[in-house]
This record gives structure tokens, sequence and C-alpha cells, in this order.
């Protein structure tokens, strides 16, 4: 760019500059005003309750009611909210579908770029992207229509259904099918990602080791992979961006109407007891916006969704830096 | 085998200074050291082995059934009478109708969100790549870019729900008749459909732009061309297969969603337009697409026939996988075309 400094400056390539930097600057302003508005009309949610609003307490379903029925007088609006099973359902899946993600993601980029019989490898690419394509929505109806089923009558029976009935309605929506789906929504992102780094990683490195005798699994393991480690930190980030934002699906395949926090004490049917994330509870509510309190309360939902998304995607860019740094392209 | 196979024993002593040095013996058989054979290695290293290959077969399964799954839907499902009427709302799954209408909100939103996008999102990359003055002004942006892609579909939704109910932005949807801003149109969906294209344009034209060597900028310079110029008469021909992949890929994405339709589009069954004005009516009215529709028919929406949900949802994986289709069609004309201009660069 430092040869265009030389160039006489004329009248049009001004105003080129400004208009180019004008939509520029609308996309920045855009973004502020998006936060800036989330943030105020969320505001009164956060504040009624205070810290206790992360907390737990009650039933939220009860509580969301409430809110929803509170008088139309604004000094008797009812906030009165303890949102922890909501982020906990939230938490719960996106960490486990992560976890779960990253690890086939990772075995399935090695495979790709080191393993794969070219027949298979030729095959494997468009799979991928395939997957990467597929609308959530389909991922959705065919967890509703084939897995949800499945689950309920196959994987939990009537007898277990029955013996549960006072503690919690298994529906067959569970953290296991939602677990699986937002598996098969963000493997392919982080196959990308991750397939990028290990084909990037230096020819001369791999082949050091190989001169040294070391065997090609180790090499890929000790070399390729460890020299990825930021592209699977990049995985990560965006990936878990996209699965905490997931509400669509999640709506129709993690809970029936009721908010249920799993226990991890519960052992297998820990997976199979229904979840309620942030995302899909925004959804639920959707409908009922024109109260206002409610309204606010859905909007701090939308805020933490929004921060926590914007501080991921901050994050994975500079995670995708620190990869340029070390000559591997993300 | 991969590509990454070590050298052969062979093949590895060569010194560099040796004259056209065979990398690797043009055998087939020389690919697979017979020392690095998989049957050689510790059980730790088989067992991870092992894992790989699990892996990639389970994720082949997967896109197999799902594809399988859903053909075997679509073709029993899918009839010419359901594409081409209206759906009516009816608990008789006979009289419910088609899918008209749905496909229709589809292409009309899927054509407001791009053609918003792309100016915009060309607009972004140009300037970043081509001014990005002052530095700390050209971060900011990149990260309200990535913002944007983070943020989750649902959020932009609601979102925009709150600014399109102001009072002055009632002419994009409708007054209800108490006086409040109705804030569901195909207009205010497409507008915020938009955003969730912008990061693909943006990032697919910057990077074509990258893509374009210097001395292609330098050679019109050296013409006397000023920078504006040289925007508008060599960098933009040359990075439109660019344009048009980032752009193809947002309306992968717009095609796809479901959150922003089923918050900003009102959730009619049919198109309903507002007014009497032809286009405009439209734009101002609601409708839906073939993602609400299908979330609709669904067990959790209200129409509930699941058949009818899988004859949309086939229509829609079909729709999605012919624009990623065609991003493959466009890269392979992108390579051609780029010859072309560097051959022009070097004359």
């Amino acid at each position: 760019m430092a040869l265009a400094a030389r160039q006489p400056r004329t009248w049009s390539d001004a105003r080129a500059e400004r208009t180019l930097g004008a939509g520029a600057v609308v996309t920045l302003l855009f973004v502020v005003a998006m936060v800036v508005y989330v943030v105020i009309n969320a505001w009164p949610s956060f504040s009624h309750n205070g810290l206790a609003w992360f907390g737990s307490g009650g039933n939220v379903d009860q509580q969301l009611h409430d809110i929803q029925l509170s008088p139309a007088d604004p000094d008797q609006y009812v906030y009165h909210l303890r949102a922890w099973p909501l982020l906990y359902g939230t938490i719960l899946t996106t960490a486990l579908a992560v976890a779960i993600g990253l690890a086939l993601s990772l075995l399935a980029s090695i495979f790709l770029t080191e393993f794969a019989p070219r027949k298979l490898q030729r095959v494997l690419d468009p799979v991928v992207r395939l997957l990467a394509a597929v609308p959530s929505i389909v991922l959705g109806l065919i967890g509703i229509l084939v897995i949800v089923p499945f689950v309920r009558d196959t994987l939990i029976g009537q007898e277990t259904k029955s013996s549960l009935i006072y503690l919690v309605q298994l529906t067959g929506q569970s953290v296991a099918v939602a677990v699986f789906l937002l598996v098969v929504m963000i493997s392919p992102i982080m196959i990308a990602i991750i397939t990028d780094a290990l084909r990037s990683v230096p020819k001369s490195w791999t082949e050091g080791s190989a001169a040294l005798g070391v065997n090609r699994w180790r090499t890929m393991w000790r070399i390729s992979v460890r020299a990825a480690r930021p592209a699977m930190i990049a995985a990560v980030v965006l990936s878990t961006a996209r699965a905490l934002g997931e509400a669509i699906m999640l709506s129709l395949v993690a809970s029936s109407a009721q908010s249920f926090s799993p226990n991890p004490l519960d052992g297998i049917y820990f997976f199979l007891e229904p979840v309620h994330p942030l995302a899909a509870t925004i959804v639920d509510n959707a409908e009922a916006l024109s109260a206002t309190p409610l309204k606010q309360t859905v909007y701090a939902f939308a805020a933490l969704l929004l921060l926590s998304s914007a501080i991921l995607s901050i994050g994975g860019t500079f995670a995708k830096r620190s990869m340029r740094r070390y000559g591997i392209q993300s | 085998m991969a590509t990454t196979t070590p050298p052969t024993p062979s093949a590895a002593p060569v010194r560099p200074a040796t004259p056209l040095p065979p990398r690797r013996t043009p055998t087939v058989k020389a690919k697979t050291a017979p020392k690095d054979s998989w049957r050689t290695w510790p059980l730790r290293d088989r067992a991870g082995l092992a894992l790989c290959w699990a892996a990639g077969i389970f994720f082949c399964l997967v896109a197999a059934s799902i594809v399988l799954y859903m053909l075997y839907k679509g073709v029993t499902q899918l009839s010419l009478d359901l594409l081409v009427s209206s759906p009516e709302s009816s608990q008789d799954q006979t009289k419910s109708g088609g899918i008209l209408d749905p496909i229709l909100g589809t292409l009309i939103l899927t054509t407001i969100g791009i053609a918003l996008a792309a100016p915009l999102g060309v607009t972004v990359a140009l300037w970043l790549t081509e001014y990005g003055r002052p530095r700390w002004l050209a971060r900011a942006v990149e990260i309200s870019v990535e913002i944007i892609a983070g943020t989750p579909s649902i959020v932009l939704a609601i979102f925009g729900l709150i600014v399109f109910s102001q009072d002055f932005l009632s002419f994009l949807s409708f007054e209800a008749t108490g006086g409040g801003v109705f804030g569901r149109s195909f207009f205010i969906a497409g507008a915020v459909m938009s955003l969730i294209a912008l990061p693909l344009v943006v990032g697919a034209t910057r990077e074509a732009l990258q893509s374009i060597p210097g001395h292609v900028r330098e050679a019109s310079y050296a013409l006397g061309k000023t920078k504006a110029a040289t925007i508008r008469r060599v960098l933009l021909p040359a990075i439109r297969p660019g344009i048009a992949t980032g752009s193809v890929l947002g309306m992968g994405r717009i095609v796809g969603d479901t959150a922003i339709v089923i918050v900003l589009l009102g959730a009619t069954v049919q198109l309903e337009a507002y007014g009497d004005t032809p286009v405009l009516g439209t734009l101002r009215g609601t409708g839906s697409t073939l993602t609400s529709y299908v979330y609709q028919n669904s067990p959790a929406g209200e129409g509930g026939s699941p058949d009818k949900a899988y004859a949309a949802a086939f229509v829609l994986l079909l729709i999605v996988l012919a624009l990623n289709f065609s991003v493959d069609l466009i890269a392979a004309g992108g390579r051609r075309s780029r010859g072309g201009l560097s051959d022009r660069g070097k004359a």
C-alpha cells in the first residue's frame, strides 16, 4: 500500500475511499448498536435479580410464566428469575458436543490427511462438505421424527418411563439426541479447520521424523497434531459459538415443555433426560414478546448469548492469528 | 496412501547437489515402505489407526444415512401437485395443500438478503484490503465482521424485531390496528438475513483480493490509473469469481436459516401481501419459507404433517446441495479466469 501513497490523489480517488470506508463503518456501527440495544433492553431483568439471575432456585418455567402474566402496570412488573437450569442446559449440551466433536473430528482429520486410501479420501472430502451444508432444520426434523421415537421406544422403554414419571417425563427428547445432532452439525467445521492445518504442516518436519525411524502414526500424532494445536483451539472456539446459538434444532430435539436439569449422578438416564438450553428458550418464548417483562427477560438471554459468542469470535481470531505466526494457514 | 508418505529408504539418501534428484521412485509399490506397514506398529499406534478409520467411516455413514433417508422420503412424498399448490391451514392432511408458497418465500427472501449483503460485503472487503487506514478502524471493522459471523441467528432475529418495531420504520412492515408496528415482513427478514450472509461475502472477496498479485496493481498504477480506477477496472473484474463464491455460500446460509424466518416473517402459511401495490405489498407482507414450513409441520409446530415436512426438507436439501455444487463450478471457472489475468499481467 506504500505505493498507493505516492499516487496523485484525485478527487474521485478520495471519494472512492470515503465511500468504501462508509460501508465498513456502517458494519462496525451496526455491531455496536446491536450490542448496546440488546444489553439496554436486557438490563431490567438483570438489575432486578442481581447476580442471583445466574443462580438456581424454584421452577424456571413457572417463573417465566409469572413474568409473562405480570400486571400491565410498570411498577408491578414481575422479574423474578433464576436462570441456572437454562444456563446449565446450554453449557451441558455445548460442552459435551464440542468435546465429542473435537475427538471425532481430530481422528477424522488425521484419517483424511494421512491414512485414508485415495479412493476413500475422494469420497470423504465431499462428505464433509455435504454434512456442513445440511441445514440444521433438516437435522432437527430427522431428529424429532426418527431418533427421538427410537430413543423413547427402544432405549428407554415403557417400564423405565413409567417408573420415572413422577420425576421427569422421558419423551425421548434428551441430552443424548441433542448432543449427537450437535456433533454432526459442528464436526464439519472442525474437520475443515483441522485438516487445513494438518495439510500445511511443513513437510520437512514430518520427513525429519520419518527419517529418524518414527512410524507414520507417531509422526502424525507427535509432529503434525502438535503443530496443529492452534487450529484445534480455533476449531473449538468457532464450533462452540455455533453450538451455543443453535436454537431451532435444539428446541425440536432437546426438551419438551419443561425445563429439567439432568443430574450426572443418574447414571445412564442422565443422557436420556430432557434439557432446555437458552437459545431454545428464546424460540419458545418468541411468540409472547408483547409482554414487556418477558421481552426484557428474553433479551437478557439474547444478551448473554451475544456476549459469549462475541468473546468466542474474537478469541477465534486470535487463535487463527497465532497459527499464521507459526506458518500454518487456517 | 496420502501425500505426506515419508520417502522410501531407497529414495531417501539423495544429496541436494545431485542434479534433478528423484524425490520418489515412480513405481506405485514404493508408496508404502514395507518397513512401515501398520502390522509392525506397537499396539497403541494400531489402536489409534483403528480409531481413525472408525471416525472416518462414522462420518461417511452419517452423511449417507441422512442423504439416503431424505432421498427415500422425498421421492415417496414429493409430487408435482405438492410443488405447485399453495398450502392451506387445515388439520386434515389431504386438504393442507402444497409447498408452493414456502418455495416462493425462500426465493424472495434469498434474493433480498443477497441483494443487500453482496454490495455491502464487497464494499467492506475492498476497503479492508485496499485501504484499511486508519489501522485501528480496520481492526475494529474486521472484529465486527467476526462478531456478526459468530452471533447466533436467533439473537440477530430478536434484535431485528426491536429495531424494526420502531414507529418510524413502520413503512417496512405494517401497523396493527392498535397502532403498534408489527415488525415482521419479507423486507425485514431479508434485511436481517443479509447479515448472516455478510461475513461469507466479505471473507470470500478478501481472499480473492489477497490472491491477486501485487504486480497487477502496480501495472495499473504504472499506466497512470488512479487507485479508484484500478479497483473499478482491474480488481473488480478479477475478483468476480470470489464475489460469486461468497454470495452463493451466503445464499446457502440464508436458505437454511430457520430462526430468523420464524421470528421475523410472521409465520403465516401463505404469502400474505399487505396493501395493494403488487411487489411492495408482498415485501411488506408476511409469509413462510421452506425452513419455517418444515418447522411448523414438525411435531413442534401446529401443522403436524410430517410427510409434507419431509417433502419440504427434501426440496430444501436439494437447493442447498445445488448451491454448494455451483460453488465448485465457480471455483473451477475462477481458476481459469485468474490464469488469464496473470497472463495479461505479464504481457
